[in-house]
């Protein structure tokens, strides 16, 4: 087997050195009764060429998103991604080593985690952010987990907009529902995220607005946060898209105390929903009640300035029972991806590249709902929007992508068969004229 | 010299710059890198992008960003420059023995790699027409085929996102379970003391309270003190459930397990065992024949995905008959027409833990790896790994003291006792490894040990280099024992860094950076 390097000469002398006679010697503590003898019932080792022929296999079996006129988001968004990224992410030096517990070895991570603390709190426009969470939805469900500490349990509710994305929604109530908070009722639909105004009470930990929202709606945040603060309640901004943030005035800027949301639009793929990155953010009031890893600035022994993990005793390997939460790692090499990313783009690069998918997604927009029976329900939008059509959208795109479309993504889909009529489209830098000018025709044929 | 808001210095101290004869600060090959901020500008960009036509209306309403975000851009060759020079400040597997033990750093094929970028599984969306994504689920499928035949269940939930994700996820299957029951006042779960840190913050996190076992003197399981708790408790107890890492965080295999399951069972609770060493038991032995209810199992540490600096992981989470149709959602079912998601959660179900289908990028090159292996490759995998363990055991016993002796699994664990009286310390000896070239192996780690030492070789290791690691742990060993302490307080001295002050980040944290203060302006 080409990956071990153990020759039998070699296991026998080690065995002698350990002064036992055979392997089976080594597993003696293992009850008689679990002890497997000969072989699971599963295929014997393949040579690299016959296993990757076979994953090619498999590979070809999907339609791939560069391959067709592509048009999906509603949380995972497809955007071109530098060589250079997927260059860097393939260092040994990164991809190979371990969280980073010996600092004085470990300056590689430790320093690209910090400047991706520094990019991500610039971006969302708050003073501190952690060292990324799995992705934006669990870091969304944590972010409620946190308000509920900041309250000392003296709060029960937990108020979530209807715009915020299905999925993020599902996840906060999984997380909560074994804790003592109260999931305040949720109607999910696009044009109601003014309504939470009125659902926040002194009983409120919490309130969690996404913007732009998962029908792509641009929601004013200023008003809910005063509210949230009349009320001692802190407001969770949530976010899916990192690129819109250039394009927008930043959370922070708008009254948020913790900002969350999923950085997979900047260097990391689609990967089929996984893995992502998380994005964390906070005031630097709550810092120690936020979740995850920290990287901290410090100086070493010659008082040169350097990295370390810090902050590590809201940890679980610290406080075991007592921890933020149970989280002991973060999203690392997607963290790098983004930064590299954000580092060639910079504040030149990411202001026109949002303005590209801005101005792209107008194009659609204004092309789509021209077509007979469609409809634009957006007032406000950056690269994604919602259209209703006059045929259940889930048919339609499956007939675009029958077509060669990748044509949206159904919010019935989202939503467990509501709102059948609601079609979530997305255009971003990668979408040419040519694309589409292709899906304008084709859902115009789907529809007449 | 600038400051930055929190009055650290923000660029290096010159006070021993004395020993630093260079302008540019070039130790050789490890040259001084500033921060992107301090090199990049506003108007440097890497990538090249077409102008907006400007010609469609703006639909940002009143919400269009105002002022400037404070981002900065290098170009390409500037972005290569700085983090090539940052990798060669890290360690990695790929460097050198990396025996931290718990963390399993085990040779990350670049097979792996090549098959996670090909566009059917890297370049899909997770809301594309399921029609179009058949390639994928059929690989999710047989990845839960492995996984299930490797472990004896009959269920397996591969969205969790990392391990103690798959501790939650198994956890709130149990709860579940026991709340389908009408059992509500069943909340009490029992955790060993060596378990990890993240089984009692996951139970609590589920709403459960905690209850210790201790360990007895050979490292396990305290099997009085868990009868005690259990003795005449029928199944209407309050016991919700037991968390156990098996082989345990000691490197050692539970040797009572068996009758641990049926206690706890006897009790009407559930059997969580913590998959982080399952790869000491594969293709060996199977978590279901030991009466394991849900464990979870790091793709990353058993199947080889690379670690990457701290994540991503992915902690599928297998599950028994009682447990399994509380699977989280979403999950892939084989139908007559090919592979189907059910994404809404149906009966039983405890809902959703993420956005999308899991960490399909760790499960291709999970899948890779297996396949690669095969059955006879795992199994002879496991076996290297527990006998390159017990090599290391066995060689250094005579110079430092194994925490329990005997046989080991997949680490060894020594303890301090060796250093008493030298002066040197478990942290000292970890830091004078560094110099040695290798990565620290695992400290104060687990807490029943005091002082100790968890080193895990891993099957990736030839004779040769453990006989050179083994070699220079013994010459470490030796020398504090000959009171050569110096060499050990002042190490790493070889290191990109010398000693960093972590109280200090600690107690004055400083987590990012913040523009240089001018000093005349900050005093007015």
């Amino acid at each position: 087997m080409r990956y071990l390097p153990l020759s039998d000469q070699d296991r026998a002398q080690m065995l002698s050195v350990v002064g036992v006679n055979t392997i089976d010697d080594l597993f003696v503590d293992v009850p008689e009764s679990a002890r497997l003898r000969g072989l699971i019932d599963l295929p014997k080792h393949q040579s690299e060429q016959a296993v990757e022929r076979h994953m090619s296999r498999l590979s070809a079996k999907s339609v791939s998103a560069s391959s067709v006129p592509f048009f999906c988001g509603a949380g995972a968004y497809k955007h071109h991604i530098p060589a250079t990224v997927d260059h860097l992410i393939q260092r040994s030096e990164f991809l190979t080593a371990y969280t980073p517990y010996q600092p004085e070895i470990s300056q590689g991570t430790l320093q690209t985690l910090f400047e991706f603390q520094t990019q991500v709190a610039l971006l969302t426009g708050m003073e501190v952010a952690n060292a990324s969470m799995y992705d934006g939805s669990t870091a969304c469900a944590e972010a409620v987990v946190m308000a509920h500490r900041v309250a000392r349990g003296k709060k029960s509710k937990a108020v979530l907009a209807p715009g915020l994305h299905p999925h993020y929604a599902a996840a906060t109530q999984t997380l909560a529902s074994t804790l003592s908070i109260k999931i305040d009722e949720r109607d999910t639909g696009p044009g109601r995220d003014d309504n939470v105004i009125n659902h926040i009470d002194d009983d409120t930990a919490c309130v969690v607005v996404q913007s732009p929202n998962v029908f792509g709606e641009i929601i004013d945040l200023a008003p809910i946060a005063e509210k949230a603060h009349a009320h001692k309640a802190l407001l969770i901004a949530v976010f899916t898209e990192p690129v819109a943030l250039a394009a927008i005035t930043p959370p922070g800027e708008q009254g948020a105390d913790i900002v969350v949301g999923e950085g997979q639009g900047l260097g990391v793929g689609l990967n089929f929903g996984g893995p992502h990155v998380g994005l964390f953010a906070c005031t630097k009031k709550l810092v120690r009640q936020m979740p995850g890893r920290v990287c901290g600035e410090t100086i070493d022994a010659e008082g040169k300035r350097g990295f370390v993990l810090t902050l590590s005793t809201r940890e679980q390997h610290i406080r075991r029972e007592k921890a933020t939460s149970n989280i002991c790692t973060n999203s690392g090499l997607c963290c790098l991806a983004f930064t590299v990313h954000l580092s060639l783009l910079g504040e030149a690069g990411l202001t026109r590249l949002a303005a590209l998918n801005h101005e792209k997604a107008c194009d659609l927009a204004d092309r789509l709902s021209t077509i007979k029976g469609v409809e634009l329900i957006n007032d406000t939008f950056f690269n994604e929007f919602t259209l209703r059509l006059p045929k259940d959208a889930e048919g339609v795109v499956q007939a675009l992508a029958d077509k060669g479309v990748l044509g949206g993504v159904p919010v019935s889909r989202l939503t467990d068969g509501e709102h059948k009529d609601l079609l979530l489209v997305c255009a971003t830098e990668t979408a040419s004229d040519e694309d589409i000018a292709a899906f304008e025709s084709a859902l115009s044929e789907v529809l007449s | 010299m600038s400051m930055n808001n929190q009055g650290r210095p923000t660029a290096p101290v010159a006070a021993n710059l004395n020993d630093r004869i260079t302008v540019s600060g070039s130790q050789a090959l490890n040259q001084a890198t500033q921060l992107i901020f301090e090199t990049g500008d506003l108007v440097t960009t890497g990538v090249d992008l077409p102008e907006p036509k400007g010609t469609t209306k703006s639909r940002l309403g009143t919400h269009a960003r105002k002022g400037e975000i404070g981002l900065p851009g290098l170009s390409e060759p500037e972005t290569m420059r700085h983090y090539v020079r940052l990798s060669q400040k890290n360690y990695a597997i790929d460097l050198g023995v990396y025996p931290l033990g718990s963390c399993t750093m085990k040779h990350n094929p670049r097979l792996n790699e090549k098959v996670a970028r090909m566009p059917g599984f890297a370049d899909i969306h997770p809301l594309q027409p399921v029609s179009t994504v058949q390639g994928a689920l059929e690989l999710m499928s047989e990845l839960s085929h492995w996984l299930m035949t490797l472990c004896n269940m009959p269920a397996v939930a591969l969205t969790p996102k990392a391990g103690a994700h798959g501790e939650l996820c198994g956890m709130m299957a149990i709860r579940a379970r026991l709340d389908a029951d009408g059992a509500t006042h069943k909340r009490r779960v029992l955790v060993p003391e060596s378990a990890h840190g993240t089984n009692p913050a996951t139970a609590v996190q589920c709403g459960f309270t905690v209850d210790e076992i201790p360990a007895n003197g050979r490292g396990r399981v305290d099997m009085d003190a868990l009868r005690v708790k259990l003795d005449g408790l029928g199944e209407d107890s309050d016991i919700a459930g037991i968390m156990l890492t098996n082989p345990n965080t000691c490197g050692l295999f539970e040797t009572d397990i068996i009758e641990i399951a049926d206690l706890i069972h006897a009790a009407g609770g559930y059997f969580y065992c913590d998959g982080a060493n399952f790869n000491a038991l594969v293709g060996r032995v199977r978590p279901g024949d030991l009466g394991v209810d849900a464990m979870h199992i790091n793709l990353h540490k058993t199947f080889s995905t690379p670690h990457g600096g701290g994540g991503p992981g992915s902690g599928p989470t297998v599950l028994s008959d009682a447990l399994k149709d509380h699977a989280p959602v979403p999950y892939v079912v084989k139908t007559d027409d090919g592979y189907s998601l059910i994404e809404h959660p149906t009966d039983g179900s405890f809902g959703r833990m993420c956005a999308f289908h899991g960490q399909m990028g760790m499960y291709s090159r999970a899948l890779t790896y297996m396949m690669s292996h095969g059955s006879d490759g795992l199994k002879q995998a496991t076996e290297d790994a527990v006998l390159n363990a017990n090599y290391v055991q066995a060689s250094l016993s005579d110079v430092m003291t194994p925490a329990f002796g005997g046989i080991c699994m997949h680490e060894a664990l020594f303890d301090d006792r060796f250093l008493k009286d030298t002066g040197v310390e478990t942290l000292d000896f970890a830091k004078a490894m560094i110099d040695e070239g290798y990565h620290p192996m695992t400290m104060y780690f687990p807490l029943v040990v005091h002082g100790a030492m968890l080193i895990e070789p891993t099957e990736s290791e030839s004779k040769q280099e453990l006989d050179r690691f083994i070699n220079s742990m013994r010459s470490l060993a030796l020398r504090a024992k000959a009171g050569l302490v110096e060499s050990f307080k002042n190490a790493p001295v070889y290191a990109p860094m010398r000693r960093l002050d972590e109280t200090q980040a600690a107690r004055n944290p400083v987590l990012r950076w913040t523009p240089p203060v001018d000093v005349q302006e900050a005093a007015e």
